[in-house]
Order: structure tokens, then sequence, then C-alpha cells
């Protein structure tokens, strides 16, 4: 059973749909018990950064995440839902996040005006090395973005895959043993994202 | 490298997709959900559906049609047509929809896309607007904003309403020529490059697509992020795969693999 984490930022259905589509067995939850014993977590969102840790911390999932992260639970981060894994984000004058993976997620500063903020969109993710989340995919595949801010990881061992956009080369796919996290939608990628979340829902957690 | 956005659009009328010329003598063309697969299949980037007749009929969206699309489409997709209020919003997004397009509720009450954006995330609210050509004398931008089916005139200058919106907090603008809608005679490309070149937020033109050369010319002279199509390739006149390899030859980035 995966456990798609719900608090309250951000859209799941698509998430939970997806899966539904493959298959796999999921649930919807913000109860810290089911998240610290499900086989597989799943840590997604959109929206803004202050108004999602506020309500992590309200619901007290901050422990409970950082647990199923320690303890090797199979987890995967999605859009805002990576972002505030990393330390500190610069979205809401800046937000000081939950802290699984260091570094910082930094706002697009585009030099040319016709560079548009959000990034909205496909764009093609390079991988930094070969990863079982990736298995069946080929390199530069496109994937859909929806974002202003990028995550920008101290260690450059966590970066999985890059991506290009306002000049700057992105981690877009961070990772390291049993966590994974992507600045993309796989949910919303079509076929090649659904592989993701399928070679997800088969992952033990090692690399 | 960010990729050109290829989005056909929907318009659904008794559960039916249907398409007429400048919002007019619609002919039915087939079940939305079937189309709405076929063209995922087929390499669309993204989908856009309107209810055409909620409004007008003074009814909610049609939310198990959102819901039934959301269980068979794993691309993001737009949904518009009789959102009356953040409830409204809140449900469609809820069934599966990756955004929602205000119209004429945002003209009536720009406030909804300030409450939206913070509610749901800019990336969920999307403005569409109808400008008309008009005299230049009383509307800067040459353009005017209409309602209701291009049936309503506003007053609003098209250039400033975007501006507004953007700042309110839209996430995205699709600028639909109501002159050119369903022509298939090819984008009004003055308008598109007057909205896309100052607003920092994406612009999708729509309105008017009729061959691949439409396109390329809306994202080389126009500086569209995403272009709609629906007469061109609902009749089977063109597959998207057609038009991207088009695309690509002229040096627009479109996604290859899907």
């Amino acid at each position: 059973m995966i456990a798609i984490v719900d608090y309250k930022a951000g859209n799941l259905t698509s998430v939970r749909l997806a899966l539904e589509h493959l298959g796999v067995e999921a649930m919807v939850t913000q109860n810290p018990a089911e998240i610290l014993t499900a086989e597989r977590v799943i840590f997604p969102g959109v929206g803004a950064a202050g108004q999602a840790m506020a309500d992590i911390h309200a619901l007290g999932l901050i422990e409970p995440l950082k647990q199923v992260v320690a303890h090797g639970t199979p987890f995967l981060g999605i859009c805002l839902g990576t972002q505030i894994i990393f330390e500190h984000s610069e979205e809401d004058a800046g937000t000081t996040c939950i802290g699984i993976i260091p570094g910082t997620v930094k706002r697009f500063t585009p030099s040319d005006p016709l560079c548009k903020i959000p990034q909205i969109g496909w764009n093609t993710v390079r991988f930094a090395r070969p990863h079982p989340l990736f298995a069946g995919i080929e390199n530069d595949s496109e994937f859909y973005f929806v974002h202003s801010f990028y995550p920008a990881p101290s260690d450059a061992d966590y970066i999985a895959g890059t991506t290009e956009y306002a000049g700057v080369q992105f981690a877009s796919a961070v990772g390291r043993a049993n966590l994974f996290a992507t600045q993309f939608h796989p949910e919303r990628s079509g076929r090649i994202g659904l592989r993701v979340l399928q070679n997800f829902s088969e992952w033990d957690g090692t690399c | 490298m960010l990729t050109k956005r290829i989005i056909p659009c929907l318009d659904v009328r008794n559960r039916l997709v249907t398409k007429g010329v400048r919002f007019q003598n619609n002919v039915d063309l087939g079940d939305p959900i079937e189309m709405a697969v076929a063209y995922s299949d087929n390499g669309c980037d993204e989908l856009v559906f309107y209810d055409i007749t909620a409004s007008a009929e003074r009814r909610p969206i049609d939310i198990e049609m959102v819901a039934e699309v959301g269980k068979v489409v794993h691309i993001p997709f737009a949904v518009g047509g009789g959102i009356r209020d953040l409830d409204d919003m809140y449900r469609v997004l809820l069934a599966g929809a990756e955004k929602v397009s205000v119209n004429s509720l945002a003209v009536d009450n720009p406030d909804i896309i300030a409450e939206g954006s913070r509610q749901f995330g800019a990336q969920c609210i999307v403005l569409g607007m109808d400008p008309v050509k008009a005299d230049e004398r009383r509307f800067p931008s040459g353009y005017e904003i209409t309602t209701r089916g291009f049936r309503e005139r506003t007053g609003m200058d098209a250039l400033g309403w975007a501006k507004r919106a953007e700042d309110l907090g839209v996430g995205e603008i699709v600028v639909n020529s109501v002159d050119a809608d369903g022509t298939r005679e090819g984008f009004e490309l003055e308008l598109t490059r007057l909205i896309a070149t100052n607003v920092g937020i994406p612009v999708v033109a729509s309105g008017g697509a009729g061959t691949p050369q439409h396109l390329v010319d809306v994202f080389i002279k126009a500086h569209a992020d995403a272009a709609i199509v629906a007469s061109m390739t609902h009749m089977g006149d063109y597959t998207i795969g057609q038009i991207k390899d088009e695309l690509a030859s002229a040096g627009v980035p479109v996604r290859k693999k899907w």
C-alpha cells in the first residue's frame, strides 16, 4: 500500500487517479501512524511553500516524514513536496522547510523578458546517472513542469537529473538511497510519467 | 529546453464535442472522452474542455464529465464554462483537472482571480479572454474585451485587462481572437504578440489555426508559449504529429516522445 500524504496543499486527485490506472493500491492520508507503516510514501503538492509548511506543522507531519525516510521506506516527492523537503525555500519571503535534503529552493530570475514565470509545460530531463525509477525511460525524455522555484541541492551527489530553464541548469530530479524526488509531475507526464510511478510502486528503495 | 505546447480545445455541448465558426453554426463531432484519449495518445501536450452551454443554461459545469476525463487522461487538462465561484473551482480541481479557466466570471468579479490563486495556486487559474478589434482612440491596444461568447462588450482594453489579471495572480492567459475563431485562416498575430510580449506569464494563442504554418507563425512571430487547435485536428485534416514535425523543421522546440 502506498500512502499519498495529504496536507491540504495541492491537488492529490491526479496522483491517486494515475496509481488507480496502474492498478496500484494507494490511500490518501494525513494520519502519521498510517504514513509511518506504509510500504511506500508519496509526498506530492502544488501551491506555496509557506502555507504548506504551516499546514504540515499543524498536522504534526514533520517528524513522521523524517522518520519514514530515515527508516528506508521508498519515498517519492513531487513538485512542492520535493521543494519543502529541502532546508529552505526563497518562497513567501523565505520559508524554513523540513530539511531532509541539504540545500535551498531558489526563484527563477530570467534575464530574457520572453522567458515566462512560472515555467509551464514539457521540458527535457537529462539523467545524471541510471536510477531504478528511470528504468525503461529514454534519457532526455520530456516531463511536465509547473513551477516558479527550483531545487538547488548543496550536495551534488543528490542530483539524479537536470533540466534547463531561465538560464539555469537545475536539479529536476534528486535522490539518495530510498529517497527520490522530482520537480516535474510524473502523474501529468503521460505514458512516460506513468512509467516512473510504476517503477516506484515496484521499487525496494535501493539503487 | 521548454517545448511549445499544442492544446486541442474541446467545446462540449450535451456531452458531445462541437465546433462552430465565430461561436456559431456548431457541428457535433464526437464523444469528448474518446477524443481526449485519442489526442493524448497521439501526442498533444495538454487539453482544454469548455462546457459551452453551462453559463447560458445557468447550470454548474458537468463535473461527472470532468471526473471521467481525469480517470483516463494523464496529461494536464483545463476546464472552463459555468464556473461561478471558488466552490466550483475546487470541485473541478478535485475531479482531476489541472487548471480551471475563467472568462466572463473574472470580468464580472476580478477578485475571484486573486482568491482562486491564493487558495489553489496561480498555476491552477487560467484567464480566458475574448478580444475583438476596436477603435484605437478608445482602446489603446486596439482591442476590446467581450464576454458571454462575444455577445457583450465590456469597455475594457485587452492589454490593460491582461496586465491587471497578471497582477491579480492568474497563472496564464488564453487569448482567443473572436475575429479569427473557427476561420482556419491563421491566428491573429498582432493581438497575440501584443499580449505575449507585455506580460510575464505564459500566453496561449487561440482562434484561427488552420495549417501547421499558422502555428509556426504564432510561436516564432508572436511569441506565444502554447497554441490551441480545434477545427484543423478535430476533422482529421492534420494529426498532432504532423503539426509537430513541421514545427520542429521550422526550429520550434516540441515534445517528440510520448
